[in-house]
């Protein structure tokens, strides 16, 4: 798509915190309510109001900055931003401009080529959401709801480190999981609890100067990211290659046209004015509480990543897809330590059969039907041939339905697997008997028949005899 | 009972409340009735809480016979309109808040009544506290008591001329630049501002938030102390208040002077000062000196730029702090509006005067890109040096003194066409405030009739010492209680 052109991109990606209360006011941060119910007085920008710094975002962004092995700045700035705007009670949003509290990060994702690709973190500023218009219903009147004004945001930039759609979804997810690792956001991106803006340029192959880069605003889950990228890429492409120029501005992504266009650029002529927050004093923190959060980390991703391939040796692709969600990895770990069956074999159901269900009912893996112990079970089972990992799909969904534990199922439904080599004998002579114009085939030659007949024996047991024996006493019998 | 209930101090008041000379009911009703005759002519209170201050004034009573009297246990006093009051009208002397009914108290209303005070009104002042002489008032100026024609200061104006005419024996202020200093020196009366940090903001509608602090106009020094003694504290709710004991003010006052070393600061008594004025200030120095006091010289050398120094920083702050006033929430709303934007620029248009609209753009100016180093950034660090100035100054003093303001009161309409001139006004007060320090005017004589104020800074939390100083001047005077003739 890009031929001759690189593409270059830095994402902005607004976090949420998850705090009880707002960054600046007692008020709560519940998402959903009666609009203006979770508002108070400093919230609203009443006069005579004053912020008062919620230490918690502080704890939270000291985290995130030891997290991507950034500088996290033992003094920073609130400073105020000023613009009009209904939503945006004070007149100013209240964020962090020249000393933010977290600089110079790093964290690494994976390219298109399989290699480790490092992407720098410029800065990551504490700042207050706004609040927001809405325009249903009301008319020919707009409404203003604060619930949202004031609930505490880390805004993460990056440098302009990505080099395609892929990459910045694959930087984006990063974070991502990264945050929800923490504990410090529940990422959620329904309730906008974590979106993004895009800068996005192209320029020759070897030159060094960015191109002219638009601004994609507010991109609210990673398929839009990377649709909203691609679009903008191919238009600026198109644009250049049209001799025309880029013009730096703000664009909006249109997830039903699947489209971006520039916003009306009066709300963008804006000159923020910048200035230190004199209701609020500069954050200052020592050493010793940064080192006393680097306690409370927990293991990270890329770490639990590295481990989980070694110590389980399972394959680095499964193990990237299994510490994506820390919930999902102590899923896979308790099912690895309660089974006799190998860790591959784990992660192969965990990443397959329990995902797909999961996915399918929309749950989270910590509201599984599916205990990790009774998982563990289920695998115990194929480990010691009780049943064949075919069944076991049969015995899993049984499970996801209530009917109670792999035995129990095993059991009810006289799943237990066909070891006895008489047995499958019988059936084996039963199966060549009846199919002699196949058995003749199979003895000219056509090797691949053989799939044929153990098809036919596992049909004629119900699935239940053990494909291993299966295979050896046809191979003998047909010779 | 010898004096008149209105010519009593605050702290004798107490004591007549305690020894059960007089009710709180019967004080607050004396007070009332002549707020009632005076408040036409001086223009000075812009709300009149009569039914609740008589109803708070009950209850003070009911609580002394109950002996669970707090020490301002029935003490009637007034409020800048600056200070949100509960269910009361807070208009900040703004057509912007006109219909403004604040849903709570700011912490200073909150600590005064909870120690029994009792609210008569809410006092008129410069629109947002922008303003020398309480002209840019949209209710009108307030008349000094001491000459109707004059203007009592600014922008605590409402506040000095109560407190000067007896109206009440105390009343709040807000200083920024001078705002309760200068109108105390022009009315004849005790102005205290305190450290920055040492009273709460929370519930003071801001101005410059670096540089407000609240603080009292009263008709002594005692009743200062005592009065700030209740203010002053640490408050969870105001980021910029500091957590500082809080000394008994009211105890420290009798310390001796002797041995007090009181600088003056040489810049202060050059060209622009009034020289009736300066005399005056010169021979309140000598009575202290005369009775204890060591006086030296010291320098302030960069004190020149003070006044432009704070003519880019409080603009600045409240280009951003006016930003709310919107028309959206709260305050003036334009009719009809035809968008958003004409619904701004129509609020804010007709809802702010003059003056506060200069500083507004003069602020928006100083922040702008391209102009923020030059101006803003540059500005701060003049401050900078400002504060050096008298931090090295009080290695060697415990007070510095001077003149409050350069002249006497001056006529209503006399500056209003000349903001710089206005502004000049408050050179000598101006340097505290852009280093935090405490301020005292205390009076010190009159030129012409109209009196003229004695300044005393202290260093950071120096209150005990200006206090002290200003106490022992006014035991060693008789001018704190000197009353305009209409008002005895």
């Amino acid at each position: 798509m890009s031929g001759s052109w690189e593409v270059v991109i830095g994402l902005e990606i607004h976090t949420q915190l998850a705090t009880d209360s707002k960054i600046f006011s007692g008020a709560p941060t519940t998402y959903g309510a009666e609009p203006n119910t979770q508002a108070c007085l400093i919230d609203l920008g009443y006069p005579g109001m004053l912020p008062v710094l919620n230490e918690e975002v502080v704890r939270m962004a000291t985290k995130f900055g030891l997290a991507v092995n950034a500088t996290v700045a033992q003094r920073s700035v609130f400073a105020r931003k000023n613009y009009f705007y209904p939503d945006l009670p004070k007149g100013y949003q209240i964020s962090q401009f020249e000393l933010p509290i977290v600089e110079h990060g790093e964290l690494f994702i994976t390219d298109a080529d399989g290699n480790d690709k490092r992407i720098g973190i410029t800065r990551a500023h504490l700042e207050e959401d706004a609040g927001k218009s809405v325009h249903e219903g009301l008319g020919k009147s707009s409404g203003i709801d604060l619930n949202r004004a004031g609930t505490p945001l880390l805004e993460i930039v990056s440098e302009p480190d990505l080099r395609s759609a892929k990459e910045a979804v694959a930087y984006m997810r990063k974070i991502h999981t990264i945050v929800r690792y923490l504990g410090i956001s529940d990422g959620n991106m329904q309730e906008g609890s974590f979106r993004c803006d895009a800068n996005v340029s192209v320029r020759p192959h070897g030159q060094e100067k960015l191109g002219t880069r638009s601004e994609l605003k507010n991109l609210n889950s990673f398929r839009f990211v990377e649709k909203a990228i691609n679009f903008e890429v191919e238009r600026q492409i198109e644009l250049l290659e049209d001799g025309g120029k880029v013009v730096q501005e703000t664009r909006l992504y249109d997830s039903d046209k699947d489209e971006t266009r520039p916003m009306r650029s009066k709300e963008e002529a804006n000159d923020y004015r910048y200035f230190p927050d004199p209701d609020l004093l500069p954050v200052e923190i020592d050493a010793a509480y940064i080192e006393a959060v680097r306690e409370t980390l927990p293991e990270l991703p890329d770490a639990k990543q590295h481990r989980f391939v070694d110590e389980y040796e399972i394959r680095a692709d499964d193990a990237a897809i299994l510490t994506a969600s820390q919930p999902l990895a102590d899923y896979f770990e308790e099912v690895a330590a309660a089974t006799q069956g190998n860790p591959q074999g784990v992660a192969n159901f965990v990443i397959g059969d329990l995902s797909a269900a999961l996915n399918r009912d929309g749950i989270a893996v910590e509201q599984s039907p599916v205990s990790a112990a009774a998982l563990a079970g289920l695998l115990d089972r194929i480990k010691d041939n009780t049943i064949s990992g075919k069944i076991a799909k049969e015995v899993f969904e049984a499970m996801w339905a209530g009917e109670g534990s792999a035995d129990e199922v095993i059991g009810a439904r006289g799943l237990k697997q066909i070891t006895d080599s008489s047995a499958i004998e019988a059936v084996v002579d039963q199966v060549i008997a009846a199919n002699p114009g196949q058995v003749a085939e199979y003895k000219a030659g056509k090797d691949k028949l053989i799939g044929f007949f153990v098809g036919q024996v596992m049909k004629e047991t119900g699935g239940k005899a053990n494909p291993g024996q299966v295979n050896t006493i046809l191979k003998q019998k047909l010779r | 009972m010898g004096q008149d209930l209105h010519e009593q101090s605050l702290t004798q008041l107490a004591a007549g409340l305690e020894s059960g000379d007089f009710s709180s009911v019967e004080l607050t009703e004396a007070l009332l009735r002549r707020i009632e005759s005076h408040n036409r002519a001086l223009n000075a209170f812009l709300t009149i809480t009569a039914e609740q201050a008589l109803a708070a004034a009950k209850l003070a009573d009911e609580a002394r016979a109950a002996r669970n009297a707090g020490v301002l246990n029935g003490l009637p006093l007034a409020h800048k309109d600056i200070f949100c009051t509960r269910d009361v009208l807070t208009t900040c002397g703004s057509r912007m808040l006109e219909n403004f009914v604040s849903p709570y108290d700011a912490t200073v209303v909150e600590r005064l009544a909870g120690a029994g005070a009792v609210v008569l009104g809410k006092t008129n002042m410069d629109e947002f506290a922008m303003g020398s002489s309480n002209e840019t008032s949209y209710y009108g100026p307030v008349k000094n008591p001491w000459d109707l024609e004059y203007s009592p200061g600014g922008s605590s104006g409402g506040s000095a001329a109560v407190v000067a005419a007896r109206l009440a024996p105390a009343a709040t202020g807000t200083d920024t630049g001078g705002s309760i200093r200068q109108p105390a020196a022009l009315t004849g009366t005790v102005g205290l501002k305190p450290t920055y940090g040492r009273v709460s903001r929370y519930g003071m509608i801001a101005f410059a938030s670096s540089l407000d602090q609240a603080g009292v106009i009263t008709r002594s020094s005692e009743d200062a102390a005592l009065l700030l003694g209740v203010m002053a504290g640490f408050d969870e709710r105001d980021s910029t208040s500091i957590e500082h004991p809080v000394p008994d003010y009211v105890a420290g006052l009798s310390k001796s002077l002797k041995g007090l070393r009181i600088g003056i600061v040489r810049q202060h008594f050059d060209e622009g000062l009034d020289e009736q004025t300066g005399a005056a200030v010169r021979e309140s120095l000598a009575v202290l000196e005369s009775n204890g006091a060591i006086l030296t010289e010291v320098d302030l050398p960069n004190l020149d730029l003070s006044v432009p120094t704070y003519y880019v920083v409080a603009p600045a702050e409240c280009s951003s702090n006016l930003s709310r006033f919107d028309g959206v929430r709260f305050g003036h709303r334009a009719e009809d509006p035809e968008d958003l934007y004409d619904l701004y620029c129509r609020s804010r248009g007709e809802g702010f005067g003059a003056e506060v609209k200069r500083r507004i753009m003069t602020g928006t100016y100083v922040l702008s890109a391209g102009y923020y180093d030059a101006y803003y950034l540059k500005a701060q660090q003049v401050r900078h040096l400002i504060a050096d100035d008298f931090h090295k100054a009080f290695a060697d003093v415990d007070v510095i003194a001077g003149p409050t303001a350069p002249t006497p009161a001056f006529k209503l309409g006399d500056k209003t066409d000349d903001p710089i001139t206005m502004y000049l006004n408050d050179i000598y007060t101006i340097g505290a405030n852009l280093a935090g320090l405490p301020g005292i005017s205390t009076p010190c004589g009159f030129v012409d009739g109209l009196p003229v104020g004695l300044h005393l800074v202290g260093p950071h939390w120096g209150e005990e010492a200006i206090l002290r100083c200003a106490y022992h001047y006014e035991q060693l005077s008789s001018w704190h209680q000197a009353c305009p003739e209409n008002y005895k």
